[in-house]
């Protein structure tokens, strides 16, 4: 696998550190994790526009709605548990009610908390997203795709809740590669079958997969649908009329999320074909390294590949 | 700048207008959170008829002082004290909670003009306002933040939350006027979630706090004139000694007022008895 020059984190402390320059209204709030989120480089930049607000996500939520309405860009962070399920009432009233302009970034989405068990794995945090109205949910794979997705979210209004995988280096995307939120990107073609997934831990399965698929001359396209809200539709009908098979594979709960957002697609489009949802079946975490999490249940690349086959011969 | 008041009989009767205009909107949705709206006359008429900087005319003036009404669901008697004020026309306080119209029980201020903060589930107010108060000092920009709190809502934690921010921060900007009516919804507060003393509990956590009568104009404008002008990093709170249902004989002093129903009767009993104040 190809690793980038710095992780995500940094990548994101880099961009915020360039953005600054032209928008000096961007803030970032953290609740006690400067040094899990990488800011203290953002803060060594620009040391007042960095407020650590200690231990307390609802009041930091609340207060960067405050912030937004006197006309800051705040950024929150949290671990993506705390920054979505714990502060669900705070995003919904003080952000989307009030109209507010607020990022949240939701660091360890996942399984990849897996070392710290099932109370900090965010199996719902897409899903209690996607379902607050108005709300745009990236979930990035890679530093380069990260960059991008930041830089075009500071100039739009909203409530964007951004999956960030800390400490991953893993490079899907020459540096440079543009991106458009809500436009899906096609990492790999491929006729037979298509996964569509997002985010760090999703793709290099994915990838996985489609390796060991070319193996036996199986080509599944892989698409990157890296804005989970607002879903790009256009992508889904594509892969269903191009490749006649689908499989979802999301570092989340098969509920609410990726899968469920494709399966409305497919549903109300009236598309018949070979269709899984690939994630974790309605359970909660576990402490565990990752590789065994997905193991587990079932979403690592020898298993999202055998689903694959049996998919393909399902196509009539 | 709005409607101002010179002298505390004049106060007290903007007061009474803002009360019975609060009592006529809910009686035109049938009914409403009568109590803590009542409770609070006395303070929106001491800030919109005395203290606050405002201009109806220019209802988002980056530098005017704002209001946050944590307890978003006594929405009328901001309503009625704005329309008072020249925000909007004051037939429209009789809109309150009709089918697509701009003025909903809770605070909305993508709705109202001269709403400040969208408020209504409990505690959120308290940090969208310390938020403001942060920015408006990051920007070097004038103006108060005046949060109000009821007792019953201090008992979210976010709340906590939200004046450990303001301490650290020193949001001498940022003022909590806490509505200590002395009850919430269900009763009694000591007898629900007693949350002691309150002016001790905003001094425990680094606030400079007094108590006052919040139903005497002159002791709350005092207080806010007061806490407003000391610029020392500390935020501060007045904590408002109030009656719930206080100035309509239906309500003061009783008990199980929180959300009540008006009838054309008690509204036309309401009418006489206001009348008598010569408003």
């Amino acid at each position: 696998m190809k690793q980038y020059a710095t992780d995500m984190r940094t990548a994101l402390a880099d961009t915020l550190i360039q953005l600054e320059r032209d928008n000096d209204r961007i803030l970032w709030l953290d609740s006690d994790l400067m040094a899990s989120s990488g800011m203290n480089k953002f803060r060594e930049a620009y040391p007042d526009k960095v407020i650590n607000c200690g231990i307390q996500e609802a009041n930091m939520f609340g207060v960067a709605a405050g912030l937004s309405e006197e006309g800051f860009v705040p950024f929150v962070h949290s671990f993506s548990a705390f920054a979505s399920r714990r502060i669900t009432d705070q995003i919904f009233m003080s952000g989307i009610y009030a109209r507010q302009n607020v990022r949240i970034v939701g660091s360890d989405p996942g399984l990849s908390a897996g070392p710290n068990g099932g109370t900090h794995i965010s199996l719902e945090d897409m899903g209690i997203l996607r379902t607050l109205p108005g709300t745009m949910i990236l979930d990035p794979c890679d530093p380069v795709q990260l960059k991008a997705v930041t830089a075009q979210s500071v100039d739009r209004k909203g409530i964007y809740y951004i999956r960030l995988m800390r400490k991953s280096k893993d490079q899907f995307y020459e540096e440079g590669t543009s991106f458009e939120i809500g436009r899906a990107s096609i990492l790999k073609e491929g006729g037979d079958l298509s996964v569509i997934t997002c985010g760090t831990v999703c793709v290099r399965e994915a990838l996985k997969a489609a390796e060991i698929l070319e193996k036996e001359h199986i080509h599944v396209r892989i698409v990157d649908m890296f804005t989970v809200k607002p879903l790009d539709r256009e992508a889904v009908l594509k892969a269903a009329a191009e490749t006649g098979a689908i499989i979802t594979l999301e570092n989340h709960n098969i509920y609410n999320g990726l899968g469920s957002a494709v399966a409305e697609v497919i549903a109300e489009e009236g598309i018949r074909i070979p269709f899984k949802r690939m994630g974790v079946p309605d359970s909660v975490g576990e402490v565990g390294t990752l590789d065994y999490l997905l193991c587990k249940f079932g979403m690592d690349g020898a298993s999202v590949a055998k689903t694959a086959k049996e998919l393909i011969e399902k196509k009539s | 700048m709005g409607v101002k008041y010179q002298n505390s009989d004049e106060l007290q009767k903007f007061a009474d207008r803002i009360r019975l205009h609060a009592i006529r909107s809910m009686h035109a949705s049938k009914g409403g959170h009568v109590g803590g709206v009542l409770s609070l006359c006395e303070l929106m008429a001491v800030l919109y008829g005395k203290v606050m900087e405002y201009d109806p005319e220019n209802p988002r003036m980056e530098e005017r002082d704002k209001v946050v009404l944590s307890k978003g669901h006594c929405g009328p008697v901001l309503y009625s004290a704005l329309a008072l004020s020249g925000f909007f026309p004051e037939e429209e306080l009789l809109t309150l909670n009709q089918d697509g119209g701009h003025l909903p029980s809770h605070c909305d201020m993508n709705k109202t003009t001269g709403i400040d903060m969208t408020t209504g589930s409990l505690g959120q107010g308290a940090s969208t306002a310390a938020g403001m108060a942060l920015g408006k000092k990051m920007l070097g920009r004038k103006g108060m933040v005046y949060l109000i709190l009821g007792d019953g809502e201090l008992n979210e934690g976010q709340v906590w939350e939200a004046a450990m921010f303001a301490k650290q921060h020193r949001l001498d900007n940022l003022l909590v006027l806490v509505d200590w009516n002395h009850q919430q919804l269900d009763g009694y507060t000591e007898g629900i979630c007693d949350m002691g003393n309150i002016e001790n509990l905003f001094r425990a956590f680094g606030f400079g706090a007094v108590t006052v009568d919040g139903h005497s104009v002159e002791a709350v404008e005092k207080a806010i004139v007061q806490a407003a002008a000391e610029k020392d990093g500390i935020p501060k709170c007045i904590v408002l000694d109030t009656m719930k249902g206080k100035g309509w004989s239906v309500t003061e002093g009783k008990t199980g007022i929180h959300h009540i129903g008006i009838t054309d009767e008690m509204m036309a009993e309401a009418e006489k008895e206001f009348a008598g104040k010569e408003l």
